[in-house]
């Protein structure tokens, strides 16, 4: 049984996901460590075959595009520790995802938090 | 015996440690979030509760999801944070309360919720932004606090209305502990995000105040709600209302709301602060 429903223009991270976006995941986790950041940056492509991560997830991660990092099972959670190491708030995500800008996309949160 | 003297609502996004570590409380953006808080910091600092039960979320600091627990308890007498990736600063230690902690998971074993009993365990800002929100510049060493964290993540996650029991249980069991010790209740997190997907930035503000209202008077009404409900309503991460639901479930007597800000956007979420009394059942 999964719990995955459609709702556009979200990607749940199920059961099947989970085990999809494993490397992936396990791989942005290794940036809680310093160390490991400045490893990252030093040979990125080292570090994908460090962690083992799919051509889909390597392609992802070279093109930046963090919608794609989803469907290769990312989670946000470790996702945005990748974007920390990028120096992208979560507003830029949010504007990466939406083809907004990050004014935009600020500019959108606000209007919501209107009466 | 323990006494839940009340419970808090409290965001906990890690935007509001940045802003708190570069003074940023007074600037516009800022200020309708940090002045909803003094009235909360004055009733913690009247009332003096010995012990904090923290219900949150792990996003990826103790818990990876190679082994991803549903419902954790810590049980040591001192946490500890640590660099979470993306640069906000690490904090002081939090201090624990082991007898209580011990004395809670026996009971909710007991009672059915087999939760992951933790000695060590690293606490990220979904536990730490709360403390430092309420005691500022990280004075709260002198509360002892319990971590309950819940698995908001990686779905299978517990639904809402087993958050709810398990907030009852923990209710049950603090009325059941023998020594006389006042506790507060945090349930920290959400209210409506969503931080991935084409769909990122949804904030839902009816919502969020309709669920603060019954938080207070209909918390039963919450638990009908599934999971898969609350992403469509309240977006991918809007499942974090499962700690305020947690949170509303110890509270087993009388409850009187006493404050409440809600304001959005905050980073990209609806913060709900609110403040409840809590008069225990008669025994």
């Amino acid at each position: 049984m999964t719990q995955t429903v459609d709702i556009p223009g979200t990607i749940m991270l199920d059961g099947p996901m989970a085990t999809k976006g494993y490397p992936l995941n396990k791989m942005c986790y290794s940036f809680n460590n310093a160390a490991a950041r400045n490893e990252f940056k030093q040979d990125e492509e080292a570090y994908y075959e460090k962690f083992k991560l799919t051509e889909e997830q390597r392609d992802a991660m070279r093109k930046r595009d963090v919608i794609a990092m989803l469907e290769a099972g990312g989670s946000i959670y470790y996702l945005a520790k990748f974007a920390g190491l990028l120096g992208l708030s979560v507003q830029d995500v949010g504007g990466l995802q939406t083809g907004m800008t990050t004014e935009e996309f600020k500019a959108f949160l606000v209007k919501q938090g209107e009466i | 015996m323990a006494n839940i003297i009340g419970g808090i609502t409290t965001s906990h996004i890690p935007a509001i440690a940045n802003a708190m570590a570069n003074g940023l409380e007074e600037t516009p953006y800022w200020k309708p979030f940090f002045d909803g808080y003094p009235p909360v910091r004055d009733w913690l600092n009247e009332k003096k509760p010995d012990v904090i039960i923290l219900f949150y979320n792990d996003h990826g600091l103790e818990f990876f999801i190679d082994k991803k627990p549903t419902f954790a308890i810590g049980v040591a007498d001192e946490y500890h944070n640590a660099d979470e990736g993306w640069g906000i600063p690490t904090i002081p230690p939090v201090t624990g309360e082991s007898d209580l902690s011990w004395h809670i998971a026996n009971s909710l074993v007991e009672d059915g919720f087999d939760m992951t009993i933790c000695q060590e365990m690293k606490v990220d800002h979904g536990l730490t932004v709360p403390l430092n929100l309420m005691w500022p510049g990280y004075n709260y060493g002198h509360v002892k606090v319990i971590p309950v964290c819940i698995n908001c993540e990686q779905h299978p996650m517990p639904q809402p209305k087993r958050t709810y029991a398990l907030g009852q249980a923990i209710g049950r069991a603090v009325a059941s502990f023998d020594q006389d010790l006042k506790v507060a209740v945090f349930g920290t997190g959400g209210m409506s995000h969503q931080l991935d997907g084409e769909r990122a930035g949804i904030i839902n503000r009816e919502f969020d105040i309709d669920c603060l209202d019954k938080l207070v008077s209909d918390p039963e009404a919450l638990t009908k709600y599934s999971n898969l409900d609350l992403v469509e309503i309240a977006g991918a991460q809007g499942v974090e209302l499962n700690m305020l639901i947690a949170m509303r479930g110890t509270l087993i007597g009388e409850v009187k709301e006493l404050h409440r800000n809600y304001h959005a956007p905050i980073s990209n979420t609806g913060s709900g602060l609110m403040l409840l009394e809590h008069t225990m059942p008669k025994k």
